[in-house]
């Protein structure tokens, strides 16, 4: 029987705001264990939490970029269980009034047709702390700081028809948050999450399957990974006639399989009411006009504006509006080096290549946009040949120093003088006269190609500092 | 001269300004008067004898600098449900017996910085879930005007102290009447302010959505000074109201002449005490003499309040209380086995039986499958209920009925029968589910026991409520009777 995969993602978001969405207490990352939890966060007797405009505001920029619409109304509502990181035993959330109601994203399939995901719902909520199992012998140690972090937690339609659709949806949604710089995209430190409603169905029936959840899926690889070990284990054991039971199940990437965590029967009953300490969240047309007015750029628009305003081509301006830093870091080379094509090709190729072979993101790149720039710009400008820049290249990489420095330093500034060229231009005819002579008899139309080799020589001869161009008008020339 | 602890916060703020005695010589003497008389009584569970002695030291070099306002050098006491920094904030409960807090609530603070001096913390019902101060961990509190009788609840130690004279003012807190119904059985005056009036940061929460704290004394002048205070916007509390705190000195003063006061037909019917109805009527004649016009009003579903308050109420708590778990702070059983072993044991042993039952009927309420039937149609209530409000304030200023159907019962009448305490706060329930100011006064005593009369404001009129408590206090005498033993 052929089957079809139905998926849908939630996927967790930590907004980018200095302070709690409760309380005053920082988001910083990495301090040590409860040292950024005040008491709301640990949820002592008589506190009340005041809500974070930053996250509301964060939240309304996402919806705004989604084309969702923004609820003028909203209210949040208590999810009430027990967990020693659960500090009020209940996690303040949105149940049935979200911030953000139905949106959508369109994601690139690989046959590079578009596709409409749907997005049901985006909500504004408080993250729970952590519980460390080890390190405790026979306890559990409670770390709070994370207690109270704002989270919008976005929720897609069953859309998705793959694990690698999958992957495209949740990547397109981490290109958006990272652009509206709501979010800082870092997977590692837990700031993007995702969870994966996965199941299946044959082919033709309209009907969903029955689903499960996939838990602890911290990268866009084992996303992947465990929704095709899911979609396959599903089919299994429909196949061999049993039925998929409703469940959250966690992944382990070390043996790259799902396990079963607890079953619909085992789910809590999470008693949501709205939570009488914040009233229902009022927003107005100003407040949203007044966010989205220095709404940043997005993914899409300056992909267009990078084809026309610079003429990229549409492959050129897809990578470098990948991700805001790569399309920040363009713009700031092409702003010292004035010629787009070059400082793309330069990024692309030369940059891009260093730090895939250094396994180092952009942000670490040991040459800054403006050195790089400054670089391009000496290309551009006729200083150094493309040649030459490579090793200047190189030794920017190495030293971080900037390449006018190298150059000077060097000496590799082009010869551009002609005296200085031609006196090198008779040394080589002299030294080749035989080649010389092969030359002048040879068919004109293979000519250019014999060229080459004077070129060679002459480059050679002149350490590679000769502007090529001056060297072929000079050697055509002489030669004729 | 009268006695110290027989002068109104107007007549000891006078006193102190002048110099006729000093705050440590005021507050060493309700220390004293605490010492001989408590014992009977178990109004406090804290009795913070240095630090107010130190506060009150503070007080008067603020009075000497010429610093001090109305209410500096003044002791008070603070229901336990109020978060004191560095005292213990018990709420009433085992649970909370070993918690000392790490810092102070809006109005501890507020009136701290006013210069008032806390004497100590009042016992309550356990989580201020009690009409009768028999659910407290530390054991009931005593009516000054009969030790075998309660002092209503849940604000009872903070009523009954005030009552014998052991403080002068005090704060409580309202959910259900929790202010009123003491206030009431104590023969006191206390205010329910408007819902949003006073912050509830550092007020242990008991139902959100309806708490509110006030001010408990014997006149409604004290309350006035009190709420002036305590009063205002908190930034620490989303519900706070943003609105500038009347005058309620002045509003004081205002003439009553004219007034519309609208007596409440429901509030009148089976279920009230003879004698407690003849109080009332006793009091509407001096109020008729005073030139108010009382008009008949009806709040048609007022007899849904208590159910539906036994559904919000519990609801809330449900959830406010799981904080409680045994992992931070509060009570944690010995020797867990595991995490559900140290949940269980350690509320099982921290709760008392009020406390769980409403645990569990909050819990039930909001179960799936049960929330809309319960919780959401409460609700709904809650907006009928505020609907009948506005209907009778188109007809009155002001509304009146008796705060409790009966003076104050026998320890341990009720205790076996919780509907029948539930109804004990039958006039004082609806004005929380719809978030209005409403205080209790003393009116003519019945059977020898105190009576409330309750006027209900409309939303922010605490002062016009004051105002015409105030007018009728300086008509009659019933606030100024102390209990014997107490003079």
């Amino acid at each position: 029987m052929a089957w079809e995969t139905v998926i849908g993602l939630e996927i967790h978001v930590q907004l980018t705001t200095q302070s709690k969405i409760f309380s005053g207490a920082s988001t910083r990352f990495g301090a040590e264990p409860n040292t950024q939890a005040c008491l709301v966060d640990l949820g002592f007797p008589g506190v009340l939490p005041v809500l974070n405009e930053g996250a509301v505001r964060r939240a309304v920029l996402f919806g705004t970029a989604i084309e969702a619409e923004i609820a003028r109304r909203s209210v949040f509502a208590r999810k009430n269980y027990f967990y020693p990181d659960l500090p009020k035993g209940y996690q303040i959330s949105q149940y049935e009034l979200p911030i953000v109601g139905r949106g959508h994203v369109e994601i690139l399939l690989e046959n590079g047709e578009r596709k409409r995901i749907g997005v049901t719902r985006a909500h504004l909520e408080e993250d729970a702390g952590k519980s460390l199992h080890e390190d405790f012998h026979g306890y559990t140690g409670i770390d709070l700081n994370r207690a109270g972090t704002p989270l919008l937690e976005i929720v897609s339609e069953p859309d998705l028809r793959s694990a690698r659709e999958a992957v495209a949806y949740a990547k397109k949604i981490h290109q958006i948050v990272t652009y509206l710089g709501i979010c800082d995209g870092n997977m590692q430190e837990g700031s993007f999450r995702m969870d994966a409603n996965v199941s299946v169905r044959p082919v033709g029936q309209e009907e969903f399957g029955t689903r499960t959840e996939l838990k602890n899926l911290n990268s866009f690889r084992f996303l992947e990974r465990a929704i095709d070990f899911e979609v396959e284990r599903q089919i299994d054991v429909l196949e061999s006639g049993g039925e998929v039971v409703q469940e959250t199940r966690l992944y382990d990437p070390q043996k790259d399989e799902t396990r079963s965590m607890r079953t619909k029967e085992e789910a809590n009953d999470y008693r949501y009411f709205p939570d009488p300490d914040l009233l229902p969240l009022v927003i107005d047309d100003a407040f949203i006009e007044e966010t989205v007015r220095d709404m940043p750029e997005l993914p899409e628009a300056r992909r267009r504006r990078f084809e026309e305003q610079y003429g990229l081509s549409a492959y050129d301006a897809d990578v470098l509006t990948a991700t805001r830093a790569a399309a920040d870091y363009y713009e700031a080379v092409v702003a010292v080096a004035g010629d787009a094509k070059l400082a793309a090709n330069w990024m692309m190729v030369e940059l891009y290549g260093a730090l895939n072979k250094a396994g180092l993101e952009l942000a670490e790149s040991p040459i800054s946009a403006k050195a790089l720039g400054e670089l391009v710009l000496r290309i551009a400008d006729d200083t150094i040949s493309g040649k030459i820049a490579k090793t200047v290249f190189e030794e920017m990489w190495q030293s971080g120093r900037s390449a006018d420095a190298i150059i000077d330093e060097k000496g590799l500034k082009q010869i551009t003088d002609s005296g200085a060229i031609e006196a090198i231009v008779d040394e080589v005819l002299a030294e080749n006269a035989q080649q010389v002579e092969n030359y002048r008899n040879a068919d004109p139309k293979k000519q250019p190609k014999m060229l080459g080799f004077f070129v060679g020589q002459v480059m050679k001869k002149s350490q590679g500092k000769a502007n090529p161009k001056q060297v072929n008008e000079l050697l055509r020339k002489k030669l004729e | 001269m009268s006695e110290l602890h027989q002068k109104s916060l107007r007549e000891l703020g006078e006193g102190l300004a002048a110099g006729a005695f000093s705050s440590v010589e005021l507050t060493e003497h309700f220390l004293q008067r605490i010492r001989n008389h408590d014992p009977a009584l178990n109004s406090f569970i804290t009795v913070s004898d240095r630090e107010a002695l130190r506060q009150a030291g503070a007080a008067d070099e603020r009075i000497q600098k010429g610093e001090g306002g109305p209410l500096t050098g003044i002791p008070l006491i603070h229901k336990d449900i109020f978060c004191t920094h560095g005292v213990k904030t018990s709420c009433g409960s085992r649970m909370l017996d070993n918690f000392i807090s790490p810092y102070d609530a809006t109005v501890v603070e507020k009136l701290a910085d006013a210069g008032m001096v806390m004497l100590g913390k009042a016992n309550m019902d356990e989580f201020a879930m009690g009409s009768s101060n028999e659910t407290s961990y530390y054991g009931p509190v005593r009516n000054p005007w009969d030790t075998e009788r309660v002092p209503g609840g849940s604000s009872g130690g903070s009523a009954a102290a005030v009552a014998a004279r052991l403080a002068p003012a005090a704060t409580g807190t309202d959910t259900g009447g929790s202010i009123r119904q003491p206030a009431a059985l104590c023969g006191i005056t206390g205010l329910k302010p408007t819902y949003g009036r006073v912050s509830r940061w550092g007020m242990i929460a008991f139902a959100s959505s309806l708490d509110q704290a006030g001010p408990m004394a014997r006149s409604a002048e004290d309350c006035a000074l009190l709420l002036s205070v305590m009063a205002g916007f908190d930034e620490r509390d989303s519900t706070s109201v943003d609105r500038p705190v009347d005058d309620y000195l002045a509003a004081l003063e205002q003439p009553v002449k004219g007034l519309r006061v609208g007596v409440v037909k429901e509030f009148f019917g089976e279920g009230l005490d003879s004698g407690v109805g003849a109080s009332i009527g006793e009091a509407m004649k001096v109020l008729e003499g005073l030139g108010v016009e009382l008009v008949e009003v009806s709040l048609p579903h007022s007899r849904y309040s208590v159910p539906a308050y036994y559904v919000v109420a519990p609801a809330e708590a449900s959830s406010n209380l799981a904080r409680y778990d045994g992992v931070r702070f509060g009570h944690r059983c010995e020797d867990p086995k595991d995490l559900e072993d140290l949940y269980k044991r350690s509320r099982a042993e921290g709760f008392g039986a009020e406390v769980k039952r409403r645990i569990m009927i909050g819990t039930y309420a909001l179960s799936a499958g049960y929330y809309d039937a319960y919780y959401l149609k409460a609700q709904k209530v809650r907006q009928v209920i505020a609907q009948d409000f506005r209907n009778a304030f188109d007809q009155a200023d002001l509304l009146l009925g008796p705060a409790s159907p009966e003076v104050a019962f026998r320890l341990g009448e009720k205790s076996d029968d919780p509907v029948s305490m539930y109804l004990s706060d039958i006039y004082t329930i609806a004005v929380n589910l719809a978030g209005l100011p409403a205080l209790s006064m003393p009116a003519p005593r019945a059977h020898g026991l105190p009576v409330g009369l309750q006027l209900i404001g409309n939303y922010f009129d605490e002062g016009r409520l004051l105002n015409l408590a105030h007018q009728l206090q300086l008509a009659t005498d019933w606030h100024l009777q102390t209990p014997e033993g107490f003079e």
